[in-house]
């Protein structure tokens, strides 16, 4: 008996000493992250806090995998109402409003003051950091960001009798093309759509891609006002209905972002539009050449950028603050950004980054990457308001009744607008 | 009377139990009762007494009566059918056929399944162009449908996979009760000379109510509480076309943070399932046959 008690009793003695030395030495960052492309991004970030972890000894990173983008800030505001909020998550830049008002996160130049920290954050594209700046602070830093392009299949353009290396440049060629490339059977099925924008979930996001180039933005900065009624955005509607409506080159309906990619691989869709994350997905998975290009342009070319921001947390200590204010700095670093551009497709966030030697060479082999990198200079903020979930909803529902016939798109587009404006009344001063 | 010492004991039994469902059941209950006549608390604005705003809100709120219209839709469509194919499934598979081991298998096997497993199946069954409902339509010469992705049959669409899913484990109990039923009431059924037709409807149908009462109980409540393949699925679009009521409760308390809101919904839920559960044992039961 006695013998049995020794050993656990002598590792509860050191167990008890070594704890307070470690804790002071050693400290912790949880750092929620969701995965939304393909490919084997939790190995990645994983090797990335491994590495961190070896260069800075006194700081321990937890990632966490925390579902998709939506299950994430749930996960991250359950955590803050309950006391414990993790020190750092990537989550969406459009929820920078949301975690504003639910006083979730810390401005970043609060933490990050030096003379070189001030010239890090100056350093991103400034299309990324329209939706991770309000109010003269800076709430987020770009990680892993995206912008929607258009990929088109190759083989299908010259069957068609179309230049396989030209995409559509415009809105008219978009639908000429499509004609084109529409295919259907003996019995009238169509085997091969022309052109697929994806319409579940999100459509918001896709639409930005036909309102941007149509000269008409949705939102104003404050976050306090949307334009959804506006003539512009109805016409790009509009064009958007036409395609599967009045051209007949898209299915009806809503049409499913998750199996878009699928429907490019199996030759369903000669065009479609979906994010860069993609590119690396498509890249191993298309059985035949394809080509990247910027979205249509109507009267100049133009996207959105979407994707996620790092966010540091409230309620927790300025230690850990600075602790995840150096990872965050870490991983945004040129070569770093370099090296998880290339492994997950989305754009690497600093012209910096686009000038190491890695990823010069990777624009060489994958020149496709470059057209996101291009687009950028075009690009507008994704929708982002206070209240954002509901406004978007709001939205997503006004796109989705006039895709699917039950709503002309100036009723849908109005009556979005009229919920969006009750909804932002409170938050205007 | 009890000896004092009796009740102490009754009382300490009971505990633990009562206990538990205080916490995790009534407290919560009771919690929610009283987050719904709150404000949701914002920014510097915190949560204060707005008494019955959030049920008033709910009245104007169309899509508060779209996800109940629907769910009352997506109800109707499956108990029914689901409680019918379960009676069939388990006449079929209580008989003396060959294969019957595998084939009570294979009815039972969607139960054994996540939801999001089953979700994720069906996704690829309604695929347009290359799903398999597309291929074996396409097989026929008819031609092609985006199931999810129009609002007229996205709610069907769900109503079948929740039968799918239910229809089986439904079959479990019946087969249970089948098979507590004396053989001999269908010999002297069949002296008596009634087909088998007259068998089912005046012997072995109500035998079985109280089954079918148990099974209906249970598939109302799962037509609330079922909501995890609209996540996979559809997300409630398009345009709310399949937003059950669950699912809506979600999005305003988890998407939305609106805990108030959310909380007055929950109470009308609560309010509703009661409801039907005082029908059920209330009228149901004194109408069904116990032996």
């Amino acid at each position: 008996m006695k013998r049995a008690l020794f050993p656990i009793a002598l590792a509860a003695a050191m167990l008890a000493l070594a704890l307070p030395a470690a804790a002071q030495k050693v400290t912790e960052v949880n750092f929620y992250y969701p995965v939304a492309v393909g490919g084997p991004v939790t190995k990645t970030i994983d090797q990335m806090a491994a590495d961190f972890g070896k260069e800075n000894p006194d700081i321990k990173v937890n990632p966490i995998y925390s579902g998709t983008y939506q299950e994430s800030i749930v996960k991250a505001l359950t955590a803050v109402k309950s006391g414990k909020p993790p020190q750092l998550a990537v989550l969406l830049s459009t929820d920078m409003f949301s975690l504003i008002d639910e006083e979730a996160i810390v401005p970043i130049d609060d933490i990050a003051n030096s003379a070189d920290d001030r010239k890090w954050l100056d350093g991103f594209y400034k299309s990324f950091m329209m939706n991770s700046r309000t109010g003269g602070k800076t709430w987020g830093i770009p990680f892993q960001r995206s912008t929607i392009v258009l990929y088109w299949n190759k083989e299908a353009f010259k069957e068609a009798g179309l230049d396989p290396e030209k995409g559509p440049a415009n809105w008219d060629q978009m639908v000429e093309f499509a004609k084109k490339l529409t295919k259907t059977d003996a019995s009238g099925n169509v085997t091969q759509w022309g052109v697929k924008i994806p319409s579940s979930g999100f459509p918001y996001w896709l639409f930005q891609g036909l309102t941007t180039p149509n000269d008409a933005i949705l939102m104003n900065e404050a976050g306090t006002e949307t334009y959804f009624d506006k003539p512009g955005v109805i016409e790009a509607l509009q064009y958007w209905v036409d395609l599967s409506a009045k051209h007949k080159v898209m299915p009806g309906g809503v049409i499913e972002w998750g199996t878009t990619p699928k429907d490019f691989f199996e030759k369903k869709a000669a065009m479609i539009w979906t994010t860069t994350g993609n590119l690396t997905n498509i890249r191993s998975n298309a059985g035949f050449p394809f080509g990247v290009a910027m979205l249509p342009a109507k009267k100049h070319p133009g996207s959105p950028t979407g994707g996620g921001n790092f966010y540091i947390f409230a309620k927790t200590t300025p230690a850990e603050q600075a602790a995840a204010l150096k990872f965050a700095k870490w991983a945004t670093a040129p070569q770093r950004a370099a090296q998880w551009s290339i492994a997950t497709g989305y754009v690497a966030v600093t012209p910096a980054a686009w000038d190491t030697a890695e990823m010069k060479k990777y624009a060489q082999d994958v020149p496709q990457a470059l057209v996101a990198r291009d687009q950028l200079q075009y690009s507008v903020a994704e929708l982002s308001t206070h209240d954002n979930q509901r406004v978007t909803t709001a939205l997503n529902n006004g796109l989705q009744a006039a895709l699917t016939g039950s709503k002309s798109p100036a009723d849908a587009m109005r009556d979005s607008q009229r919920e969006a404006t009750r909804l932002l009344k409170d938050f205007k001063k | 009377m009890f000896r004092l010492a009796d009740r102490v004991t009754a009382w300490l039994l009971l505990l633990p139990a009562l206990a538990l469902l205080a916490a995790f059941t009534h407290w919560p209950a009771l919690a929610t009762l009283w987050h719904s006549v709150m404000s949701t608390p914002k920014k510097g604005r915190p949560a204060r007494f707005v008494g019955l705003d959030n049920y008033r809100g709910m009245v104007e709120d169309e899509v508060f009566w779209q996800a109940l219209w629907n769910n009352l839709i997506f109800a109707a469509g499956t108990i029914p059918l689901s409680i019918a194919l379960a009676i069939s499934m388990a006449l079929w598979v209580n008989g003396r056929i060959a294969g019957r081991g595998f084939l009570r298998l294979a009815y039972f096997t969607p139960t054994v399944l996540p939801m999001i497993a089953v979700a994720n199946i069906w996704l690829f069954f309604y695929t347009p162009q290359y799903g398999l409902l597309e291929q074996i339509t396409h097989g026929l010469g008819l031609p092609s449908h985006n199931w999810l992705g129009d609002k007229h049959t996205v709610l069907g669409a769900m109503i079948v996979v929740a039968i799918w899913k239910e229809a089986g484990f439904f079959m479990i109990f019946y087969l249970a009760a089948l098979q507590g039923i004396s053989p001999s009431l269908a010999e002297a059924a069949a002296l008596e000379g009634a087909s088998r037709w007259q068998y089912f409807r005046r012997v072995l149908f109500p035998l079985l109510m109280p089954t079918t009462l148990f099974v209906l109980i249970n598939a109302l409540i799962n037509s609330v509480r079922m909501v995890d393949h609209i996540f996979v699925m559809t997300r409630g679009g398009p345009d709310n076309a399949s937003t059950l009521l669950l699912y809506y409760i979600y999005q305003v308390g988890f998407s939305f943070w609106d805990s108030g809101y959310a909380a007055a919904l929950t109470v009308v839920v609560l309010i509703l399932l009661g409801g039907v559960a005082l029908f059920q044992f209330g009228f149901l039961e004194r109408r069904t046959h116990y032996r």
